[in-house]
């Protein structure tokens, strides 16, 4: 089909508008982190600074113990990854092979959960967690990240079960392999893509998170990333900007790198659902 | 969490039911299947399920978050007083605004967008770029992202609009009358992408023979999308529409961490609302009894939804 000369222009337009729209804010983002506390305070919009001031970066670094809440953040986001991947297999791998009600029940609750009220739920789990001795614990984190994330990582996992064919198990269970042994040594292997994005998906959640972690963790040295970036926001009256930036930089590339990796999985996704429901 | 959309690929086929063989095999494939989920289920039910169920009860009673506070059942009485509480109500009127005018947006801009990217032009794979890096970020750095453009002193945006001559010295995250605007643009910029993606890969779908066979026809481009293209998008349409609802009524990060519910209780989310009476006030009874309302306000509204549109589709 040609389009109009006229319509092309406006089509541009358009583009044009939804292109500074959607990236001018990345762009200030990170012209800030190196730009110096002066021109920061003047009013004007130079995206390209005068001079690239790296020292917002160390002195982030140094900041609020932004360092130790990036470590923080690293070791619940790795430990919460692990755990989700190790939980789900098996479960994803029943999901996906076993029907009946198991399935539906299974399917329904994975769904539910995409519309929880994380309100109604963070009050009692905060005192259950309490008793345990596990506010204010990475650990405690660990578990409530594990939780949340599991529903759409099984999801995601028996998707890819569910595309394994299933001769390959039955010529194992006809060579005499028990069920374990065929998970182990077929299942698992070809499942691998499943888990390598399925384990992405599981750090970047835990990484980006805040609601829990602002509830759940009371003390400086335990604050994960977002959270002591919050602090730094709402701290000692006024902000430095420059370090702020940098920080915010920061933060955002993990999650940036691996999504960049995830994205064709992620995408995907809804339509199926909704398609063909 | 934010990121979280619900399906990934999935290859769901009907399944023949299959006739029963023997009684031991089905009972021991069972176990099996029981065994498989067991490790998954434990945290579910003592980290979800329960503190769900705990947390509607404790909507009745009077529990604080005070040390060794006894929860004594107090029927309907949090409710009784939540009818009566202003502030509350207030909140409410205040995040359906907030999640009606970010999902409508949200909406057409994303349509827009995912058309253009649809169409044969120049510049599509940054633009597709760009649409997807606000999906990846943390929700706490995009907040801070937007409250240095909204800085008065300093910020670009008010730079520009005192470029071309307007007024530039708005505080536009301090001012009662532009404080909720500006964060329903944020809410909207965080939430385009997802649903650009969506709905751009149900544009991919329409069969092009459709479209061109209505172009022969003689039907304008307006009329090609009005009779062909929305009608075959409408099933993507209801459901990333009623999942953004969900999503942008429950948020929390961004608006706390750009305004915290101010200036003046002008941009207090109910989700905001409820987490100060839980955590800063202490009151978790009332607080459970304010997150009870809020879930089956949002499921009625949903559902009322879902059925007008079922009912239009049949």
């Amino acid at each position: 089909m040609r389009t109009r000369p006229v319509v092309r222009v406006g089509q541009y337009l358009a583009l044009a508008a939804y292109i500074v729209f959607l990236g001018f804010p990345l762009l200030w983002l990170v012209s800030a982190s190196v730009k110096s506390s002066s021109e920061l305070a003047a009013l004007d919009m130079n995206v390209i600074p005068k001079s690239l001031n790296w020292g917002n970066y160390t002195e982030a670094l140094q900041k609020q113990g932004l360092a130790r809440s990036a470590v923080n953040s690293l070791i619940v986001s790795l430990l919460s990854m692990v755990l989700v991947v190790a939980l789900s297999m098996p479960a994803a791998y029943a999901l996906a092979r076993f029907k009946g009600r198991l399935r539906t029940v299974g399917i329904t609750w994975i769904l539910v959960s995409q519309v929880f009220p994380v309100i109604l739920i963070i009050i009692p789990l905060f005192l259950v967690l309490r008793q345990v001795a596990l506010v204010d614990t990475l650990f405690g984190l660990v578990l409530v990240y594990t939780t949340f994330t599991m529903p759409f990582a099984l999801w995601m996992l028996q998707g890819f079960v569910a595309a394994i064919p299933t001769d390959v198990e039955e010529a194992a269970a006809i060579d005499g392999a028990t069920r374990f042994q065929t998970l182990r040594r077929i299942v698992f292997p070809l499942l691998m893509p499943g888990i390598v994005a399925t384990a992405m998906f599981s750090f970047v959640a835990a990484w980006n998170e805040f609601f829990f972690a602002l509830v759940l963790i009371q003390s400086p040295e335990n604050y994960t990333l977002p959270v002591a970036l919050k602090m730094f926001v709402g701290g000692e009256g006024k902000v430095a900007l420059g370090p702020l930036a940098a920080g915010a930089v920061l933060a955002t590339i993990p999650s940036l790198v691996i999504f960049s990796v995830l994205q064709r999985r992620l995408t995907g996704g809804l339509l199926t659902g909704s398609v063909k429901g | 969490m934010t990121v979280a959309t619900p399906p990934a690929p999935t290859a769901a086929r009907p399944q023949p039911s299959k006739p029963r063989k023997r009684h031991d095999r089905s009972s021991q494939q069972r176990r099996e299947a029981l065994a498989l989920v067991v490790p998954s289920l434990v945290p579910i039910v003592v980290f979800s399920v329960l503190p769900l169920l705990q947390g509607v009860w404790y909507a009745f009673t009077d529990a604080t978050l005070r040390r060794n506070d006894t929860a004594d059942f107090v029927g309907l009485a949090n409710f009784g007083r939540l009818a009566g509480d202003s502030f509350f109500w207030n909140s409410f009127k205040i995040g359906i605004i907030w999640a009606v005018s970010v999902t409508l947006l949200q909406l057409v801009l994303s349509l827009g967008l995912a058309l253009l990217l649809n169409s044969n032009l120049r510049f599509r794979s940054l633009t597709r770029l760009l649409a997807l890096i606000p999906w990846a970020m943390p929700p706490v750095v995009v907040a801070i992202m937007w409250t240095m453009i909204y800085t008065p002193n300093g910020g670009p945006l008010n730079a520009a609009l005192g470029a071309v001559g307007l007024p530039s010295d708005t505080n536009w995250l301090g001012d009662f009358n532009t404080a909720l605007p500006a964060v329903i643009v944020v809410g909207v910029w965080v939430g385009m992408p997802q649903t650009t993606v969506t709905l751009l890969a149900g544009l991919q779908q329409i069969p092009l023979e459709l479209t061109e066979a209505a172009a022969v026809d003689g039907a304008s481009a307006w009329q090609r999308f009005r009779a062909v293209v929305l009608p075959a998008l409408r099933p993507i349409v209801v459901s990333i529409t009623s999942l953004n609802f969900i999503w942008n009524f429950n948020s929390f990060g961004l608006v706390y961490v750009m305004t915290e519910g101010g200036p003046g209780g002008q941009t207090m989310l109910p989700m905001l609302f409820t987490y100060l009476e839980a955590f800063k006030n202490r009151n978790i009874g009332y607080a459970a009894a304010m997150g009870v309302v809020l879930v089956i306000v949002v499921v009625l509204l949903l559902f009322g939804f879902l059925r007008s549109q079922f009912k239009k589709e049949a």
